[in-house]
């Protein structure tokens, strides 16, 4: 395990991202797995005609439930509840939890099994659970890799991308108690499928995330391949899903945009083998409960700049983590976030309101556009990571970098004032200049801020300088 | 004040500025282009990618029959809405009357219909009508053999999501299958087989049943 997994306090990027350059086996693991996956991608999507024409209709829709969003939400409660569903709402992580903790304690269950969901790993609502006395078992294998591992997810899409066969192997040696076992992938599914048969048949609740909700029918969608999924949505007695506000869609209708488009883009399918589609619940059919909870969590901030806003319109294929340059050399861990990747980059810090450790990510990119090409509801996100950087950086003004450039810009207003600082400049560069750059920074604030930045030496004459002395010769 | 209206009012106030919310054009393709002969062979062959086996085929009792001994299901599930034309001599045939999960997992197979299905990406369709069970049915037992009606297969998504909204708007629950159980969870390769059924079979029938 890399240390960046074991240490899950958050760290900026450029902090976090050393060590998990130093490793040369997660780098390895991440290049081949973003290689395949990229080639199966570009592969299946040369083969829709329409798929320019899908990829506006998606952003489209989402920005039309995003416009009216308290609309479709009621919409969609009302859908749901005469259906025989109940909804909750909450307005952050903790009350969400709260909310979760509370619906399986009252089902008196210590277990729940859960689907793989981004939205409760945001939240960390299994450390809820667990506080509560209520052990959750993730049942998506990587994500059972990670939580065996004791490690964070590293990809949206696949946890433990950062993880080969080899080292799957090992760990389920070890704590599956599988001495024998081989590297074969098919032999490792096995060992997952009969460690999580007996939770399945026995668990009283299931937790879910979800991928889309239409608001006309109150149909949640899951959309999965292994069927834990499935599982998880109709054998238990209660399910309990969690859902992030921005997941509405307006229409059942709408699905047949994201059908196309989802299972393309994530794993490189033409179809992803299973999706999972219910409303409320059915007399007969799968659980006698169905809890919808709908969070916020900084989604009606992200909603409230309109720049920053289509950044909402993401449908979670990661498709733009696996074209990432940057991505690509550092893997997940380093974003410290459980949306890694371009896309983390532009939400992670809108909805912490860009403070704490996150608001380095913007700054994580090349913009070169990679990501903008692929994303399957057009999510330009080399434009909103500038406007991020921005909004950053407005926050940082009162730092020592941001009074500096105040002086700055008052000194170079005049020309009195910028020829006075220009010879100043000269004087006090010398210490720091070598072979025509400055290089040698004091240690210190400067040092950190020079380090990144190429400085030529400010030249002995000026233009203006010279024009002046050949008037006088 | 509670988290519903706290939330529909931050929404409201996200949203001053008013943006343009109406529903989108559709330009994309809506309605399919191919015959029948080549809905059914694009089908046949996207399944196949899947590693799933399918038949095609005019007597769907006797094939569905012979898939069910071929793959060795001596206990198979069924609804107990399947029609009778459809249900094959030889393995003994257990129908599915509110049984355990665990009761469920002792069978071999499960023998179902469906409700449509798609032939761009190898899709079938359960929507819990006649003949499909419950949801439990088809996912709990190791072995899933389907049969598919020719006539039922529609070339596009926007085709077979049209032909479930009528379903999804009752409230029925509806299961898109394609292909058997798989992950990609082990270096983003697709492996056959982890919680649903590891080994599908699809039966198209080809005259009306």
């Amino acid at each position: 395990m890399s240390q960046a997994a074991r240490d899950a306090r958050p760290k900026s990027f450029s902090r976090a991202a050393p060590a998990a350059l130093a490793n040369a086996q997660l780098r390895a693991n991440i290049r081949h797995a973003t290689r395949s996956i990229r080639a199966k991608r570009a592969g299946v999507v040369a083969e829709v005609p329409d798929w320019e024409e899908l990829r506006s209709a998606a952003a489209a829709i989402k920005d039309e439930a995003l416009g009216r969003l308290d609309e479709v939400l009621l919409e969609l409660e009302a859908a749901v509840q005469a259906a025989g569903g109940r909804v909750h709402w909450a307005r952050d992580g903790a009350e969400a939890n709260k909310i979760v903790t509370g619906l399986v304690r009252a089902e008196g269950a210590r277990e729940v099994v859960k689907v793989k969901s981004l939205t409760t790993d945001e939240i960390r609502l299994n450390e809820a659970l667990e506080q509560a006395g209520i052990r959750p078992v993730e049942t998506d294998l990587a994500e059972l890799i990670v939580q065996l591992a004791g490690e964070r997810p590293s990809h949206l899409l696949v946890p433990a991308i950062h993880k080969n066969r080899t080292e799957i192997r090992d760990l389920f040696r070890v704590r599956l108690g599988l001495p024998t076992l081989t590297d074969d992938p098919a032999e490792l599914a096995e060992a997952a499928r009969l460690h999580l048969r007996e939770a399945f048949l026995r668990a009283p609740v299931a937790i879910s995330g979800a991928n889309f909700a239409a608001a006309d029918t109150g149909t949640v969608c899951v959309v999965e391949s292994e069927g834990n999924g499935r599982m998880c949505t109709t054998l238990p007695e209660v399910l309990i899903t969690v859902m992030g506000i921005e997941k509405a869609i307006p229409r059942f209708r709408d699905l047949e945009v994201f059908l196309q488009l989802l299972p393309r883009s994530s794993t490189g399918e033409r179809m992803n083998p299973y999706t999972s589609l219910w409303s409320g619940v059915r007399e007969g059919d799968g659980p006698r409960a169905f809890h919808l909870v709908l969070l916020d969590a900084g989604r009606t901030r992200v909603l409230a700049d309109p720049v920053g806003r289509p950044a909402l319109r993401c449908i979670r294929c990661s498709a733009c983590i696996n074209v990432c340059p940057v991505y690509r050399q550092t893997g997940g861990h380093a974003y410290h976030s459980p949306y890694a990747g371009p896309i983390g980059a532009i939400l992670s810090p809108q909805l912490a309101g860009e403070t704490g450790a996150v608001a380095s990510l913007p700054f994580a990119s090349s913009l070169c556009g990679a990501c903008y090409d692929v994303c399957p509801v057009l999510i330009d996100i080399p434009s909103i990571l500038v406007h991020e950087r921005g909004k950053v950086v407005a926050r940082k003004r009162s730092g020592l970098e941001g009074r500096s450039m105040k002086l700055l810009g008052r000194a170079f207003a005049t020309r009195i004032g910028y020829e006075r600082a220009q010879r100043l400049g000269r004087t006090l560069q010398r210490p720091l200049v070598k072979d025509g750059w400055i290089t040698r920074f004091p240690p210190g604030p400067l040092a950190a801020w020079g380090q990144s930045r190429d400085l030529k030496a400010m030249p002995p004459q000026t233009f203006r300088e010279w024009w002046e002395s050949r008037d006088r010769a | 004040m509670t988290g519903r209206e706290a939330v529909l009012a931050r929404i409201r106030a996200a949203l001053v500025d008013r943006p343009q919310a109406t529903e989108a054009a559709r330009t994309y393709q809506t309605a399919g282009e191919l015959d029948a002969t080549s809905v059914l062979a694009r089908f046949v062959e996207r399944v196949r990618d899947y590693g799933a086996a399918v038949v095609v085929t005019d007597d769907p009792r006797a094939a569905a029959g012979d898939a069910l001994t071929r793959e060795g299901a001596r206990r198979v599930g069924i609804a107990a809405d399947l029609d009778a034309a459809l249900r094959p001599d030889g393995p003994t045939l257990v129908e599915d009357v509110g049984l355990s999960a665990r009761a469920l997992d002792e069978l071999d197979g499960a023998l179902t219909t469906c409700a449509a299905a798609c032939a761009e990406t190898g899709t079938f369709a359960l929507d819990g009508c006649a003949g499909q069970g419950r949801r439990a049915l088809s996912l709990v037992p190791d072995l899933h053999v389907c049969i598919v009606r020719a006539d039922r297969i529609v070339e596009t998504i926007p085709e077979l999501v049209a032909l479930l909204e009528p379903s999804a708007r009752e409230g029925r629950p509806i299961v898109l299958v394609s292909g058997p159980s798989a992950t990609s969870d082990i270096e983003l390769n697709r492996v056959e087989g982890v919680h649903g059924p590891r080994r599908l079979v699809v039966v198209v029938a080809c005259s009306a049943v």
